[in-house]
């Protein structure tokens, strides 16, 4: 029988993919944002878990929020994203250093 | 086991698979097109769990507006990602080391939490029990009611960040001809025609 801990689990490893893809992409800023999304869904699955095991609908009111936020995040990452590359001519993040002192 | 929990298993499988893929994968675009199966097969697990309403707002939002937006930015900007994925085995056992800490110490808060006495009343306060309400219902009436600044917040928020995208990305080229409207309707017909007389066999 599946049970809270099962999903449980399945978020905490999708958590920690997430973390590993920051690490291993450390130069690809698209990748980076990518792993950040695995990282908010993994938030969203534990929150519904919880929600559907305790029978309490504001875990899924609050996933909608971290939906909202989530798509927020991409689209101003990508369009910095974008100017980044228009200014600099690449997505290196080791090239963000225009504002070192 | 029944159909439920092989569901289940298909569809945390198809998850986690392609979450490392997305991470792992040497092309960008197939990273996108891994996230976006990641996301299809989380609201799978979304409808196994009863909340059905997260689970098509997960396929519209995510894999219709946000992975559409990321297939979109790998596929305009001209990038070399072959030279940007240099060093990725450097970094491969320091991201290792790091995830199998974190994995250890989140298994270690599982199944180690206690429910404060007075929390069952007041979930139950507050949301109308999901037997008798379905979804997508319930969720509305959470939303439309109780946590109305909440939702007028997040409003804002998407606001925010689409001015916010609108003004990063747009630049205005003055390399370029445009057409002026305002002069085009100012132009007088009397000014901009000249009638010549000219003689037969000459040429102007």
């Amino acid at each position: 029988m599946v049970g809270l801990e099962h999903y449980l689990t399945v978020a905490a490893v999708l958590f920690v993919i997430g973390i590993f893809g920051i690490f291993l992409n450390r130069k690809n800023v698209i990748v980076i944002l990518m792993s950040i999304e695995l990282m908010l869904l993994a938030v969203n699955i534990n929150m519904v878990a919880f929600s559907a095991h305790l029978g309490d609908l504001v875990g899924q009111v609050f996933t909608l929020f971290v939906l909202t936020v989530a798509a927020a995040e991409a689209a101003i990452g990508l369009a910095i994203l974008v100017s980044f590359f228009r200014t600099r001519g690449t997505i290196d993040v080791e090239d963000a250093n225009v504002m070192k002192g | 086991m029944n159909v439920a929990d092989y569901a289940f298993y298909l569809f945390a499988f198809v998850t986690l698979t392609s979450a490392l893929l997305v991470t792992v994968s040497r092309n960008p675009v197939h990273s996108v097109l891994w996230l976006i199966l990641a996301f299809i097969s989380t609201a799978g697990l979304f409808v196994l769990l009863g909340a059905e309403f997260v689970a098509m707002l997960l396929m519209i939002v995510y894999v219709g507006a946000v992975a559409v937006l990321f297939l979109f930015v790998v596929m305009m900007l001209d990038i070399d990602f072959a030279a940007l994925r240099g060093k990725m085995t450097r970094y491969l056992p320091i991201g290792l080391a790091f995830g199998v800490v974190l994995l250890l110490e989140f298994s270690m808060a599982l199944f180690v939490w206690v429910q404060a006495d007075g929390a069952v009343a007041m979930r139950q306060a507050v949301a109308p029990d999901p037997g008798q309400v379905e979804n997508t219902r319930a969720l509305g009436l959470l939303i439309y009611d109780k946590y109305i600044y909440l939702f007028q917040a997040a409003g804002l928020i998407l606001l925010v960040a689409m001015i916010g995208a609108i003004l990063l990305t747009l630049r205005h080229r003055k390399d370029i001809k445009r057409q002026n409207v305002l002069h085009q309707m100012w132009r007088d017909p009397a000014k901009t025609m000249e009638i010549k007389d000219i003689k037969p066999g000459q040429g102007l």
